[in-house]
């Protein structure tokens, strides 16, 4: 055996046939090999700590003196330092799950993902679990600093819930972001405006600085549509027990189901957008004519 | 019971290619035909434009066809994928697939993972590619920093990884200086000797590459097929006549004493060179009609008392064929496109357009 010569077949047709098995340990295979240069990237970039932990930690403060001057409850402050926090995630899910296609295109990475023989979803789940951990390290900075600096104390009653109420937030928001990439691709050019949509907007309709009750019908529609306002709402609600929270949102038990349902239809919608998206490019040439 | 007959590595039928845009549809590839052997070291030979790479995506199934079928080692491009994904890997020229944060080796990896081979396999595998193509030294090195000719080596191994069964080459060495091009030609051909039955199918508006490369070639310019043949077949179609140039000390009687010699269709002087008071040379251009008419030219240029100091026989490239199927070059499509130059006025000593560019081989003498 030689570099050119490996796991050598004896005809084509032997090499195209693959196991079940096979098909299985290819997809998970992908998901750790696409998620691997963002876990890399964690250690061997350190600019993010400036740009990703510090900018965070200001804007936080920002609200957290606001809060303080005008003596609001203890519990906003740490309302805020949480939504500092979550502010990771929802960045990398716009720039980093929901543009990572369109980026992908232009680097030449979507063709060779697509003439591979994997599952091409494999290849988001691998995206979304690099961010997760890449926005995870951002995310516990945030929070540790934020807390330590502005004495933040927690009151928690449902470990269980409140890690539970958290990972699902995850798997909706990365849910929705495998929405967005497909989307993104699909529309171009435009997905940049739509990027400046998401950002501020949505920081404002989740509730990113105080309780989402405050905003009251735009509150509750936010929490049955945005992933990050349903799961901060139920964080806030588990990691200050018995603080005098906004009523006018759900409890966090029913906030967990709104979440599990989301992540549901949005990994469902994401299976559909990619494969719909798959089918145009083949038949537009949207994957591979550049001018497209 | 006799064998199944093996599957033709590519077997395309009618296949044409539309692409919807405005202000007009543009009609990419119009009815082509095209049937590889499997082992074969096919080439598409066209300028930009001509269609090479829409082909190609339609093969390595990106790209539906508008109409027509096409077939890979018997797998449908529009239905059977993932098999044909199996069992192919495609490189691009100026590929800058990956991302420069890893290193030669993690990306390379990373690719490996896509193909399903184990985590631990698939180290020793790219470890032993990138033995292979020479990048030991860069092994550690961020794919960010690498040179275009690194670059494409790099490439050249993700594109062996999952050892396909077929190859497609998209104008390969384009941009890439004469000694990385080389290196990739040389990988390509070690790689397809390896083992039998292994095909590639070659993009490039590079003659030189696709003559040096390739067993048959198919020239393509608007969408269509306009030859197909070996590079020999190829040439054979624009010169059915031997044409040599003959360097001599001196002609007596000027180039009308060969054109009375049997077989000789034409005899021109090309140069004549005065290298001082004592020594001159003549060139002449001779046409023949066949190579066998060359023994009686030498015996009566002796009989002349001419010395032959060269002997060339010039032989027609593939861009002669090009320019005779097509009536241009490949650069001249290029310029097509491009805003005419403000005062373009033909050189005089710009005698490219009579030559021909041909290629001359050396004879011994």
């Amino acid at each position: 055996m030689s570099a050119f010569v490996f796991r050598q077949s004896a005809s084509p047709q032997e090499a195209a046939n693959w196991t079940r098995r096979q098909v299985i340990a290819t997809d998970l295979r992908t998901i750790v090999g696409r998620a691997y240069p963002r876990v890399t990237g964690l250690f061997r970039e350190k600019s993010w700590v400036f740009f990703e932990v510090l900018l965070p930690f200001l804007a936080t403060s920002a609200f957290v003196f606001v809060y303080q001057a005008v003596g609001a409850p203890r519990e906003y402050v740490g309302f805020a330092v949480l939504g500092g926090a979550m502010t990771a995630f929802w960045l990398n899910v716009i720039w980093m799950m929901a543009q990572q296609l369109w980026w992908e295109k232009s680097q030449g990475n979507l063709e060779l993902y697509f003439a591979a023989p994997m599952n091409i979803m494999s290849v988001l789940f691998g995206m979304a679990f690099g961010g997760f951990v890449m926005s995870s390290t951002r995310a516990a900075a945030v929070l540790i600093i934020s807390t330590t600096l502005f004495g933040v104390s927690f009151a928690v009653d449902q470990w269980f819930l409140l890690i539970a109420v958290f990972l699902l937030t995850l798997a909706a928001l990365y849910g929705l972001g495998m929405v967005l990439a497909s989307l993104f691709l699909m529309w171009g050019r435009e997905a940049w405006h739509l990027t400046q949509f998401l950002i501020e907007p949505v920081y404002f309709v989740s509730g990113l600085n105080f309780p989402v009750a405050r905003l009251g019908v735009l509150g509750s529609v936010a929490i049955s549509v945005l992933p990050l306002a349903v799961g901060l709402d139920a964080m806030r609600q588990l990691a200050f027990a018995g603080a005098a929270y906004p009523i006018g949102t759900p409890p966090p038990d029913v906030e967990a189901l709104i979440l599990v349902a989301m992540t549901v239809v949005f990994l469902l919608l994401a299976r559909w957008t990619l494969r719909l998206l798959e089918r145009l490019a083949r038949k537009e040439g949207r994957l591979s004519v550049r001018w497209q | 019971m006799s064998a199944a007959p093996q599957p033709l590595a590519i077997d395309v039928q009618g296949i044409r290619r539309v692409y919807n845009v405005k202000p007009k549809p543009i009609i990419a590839l119009e009815s082509i035909d095209l049937a590889v052997a499997p082992g074969e070291f096919f080439g598409l030979l066209g300028p930009n434009g001509a269609g090479k790479t829409t082909l190609i995506k339609i093969l390595t199934t990106l790209l539906l066809p508008s109409g027509g079928t096409a077939r890979i080692f018997g797998f449908d491009v529009e239905h059977q994928t993932k098999q044909i994904r199996r069992i192919m890997n495609m490189v691009a020229g100026g590929e800058q697939s990956g991302y420069g944060i890893l290193t030669v080796r993690e990306q390379l990896w990373m690719f490996s993972q896509f193909y399903g081979l184990g985590t631990r396999e698939g180290w020793g595998r790219v470890d032993e590619l990138i033995d292979a193509v020479g990048m030991g030294e860069q092994r550690e090195q961020r794919v960010s920093t690498l040179s275009t000719g690194q670059r494409q080596k790099m490439n050249f191994a993700r594109g062996l990884l999952n050892d396909p069964w077929i190859f497609f080459l998209d104008e390969p060495t384009l941009g890439l200086d004469v000694g990385a091009a080389r290196a990739v030609r040389e990988l390509v051909l070690a790689w397809k000797a390896a083992v039998p039955g292994r095909t590639v199918l070659l993009t490039t508006h590079y003659m030189a590459e696709a003559d040096e490369l390739c067993d048959r070639i198919a020239i393509v310019d608007h969408g269509r097929i306009l030859a197909l043949g070996s590079p020999a077949e190829l040439k054979k179609r624009v010169q059915r006549e031997s044409v040599f140039r003959i360097e001599l000390d001196r002609l007596d009687g000027g180039p009308a004493a060969l054109k009375r010699l049997p077989g000789v269709l034409s005899a021109a002087t090309a140069a004549v060179q005065d290298e001082g008071r004592e020594r001159q040379t003549v060139e002449v251009n001779l046409t023949l009609e066949d190579d066998a008419a060359l023994g009686g030219v030498v015996g009566a240029l002796a009989g002349l008392g001419s010395h032959i100091l060269a002997l060339r026989k010039s032989e027609p490239s593939l861009e002669d064929v090009f320019v005779e199927l097509v009536g241009r070059g490949f650069d001249e499509e290029d310029r097509e496109a491009e805003p005419p130059a403000p005062d373009h006025t033909p050189d005089p000593r710009d005698t490219s357009h009579e030559s021909g560019d041909r290629e001359e081989e050396e004879a011994l003498v």
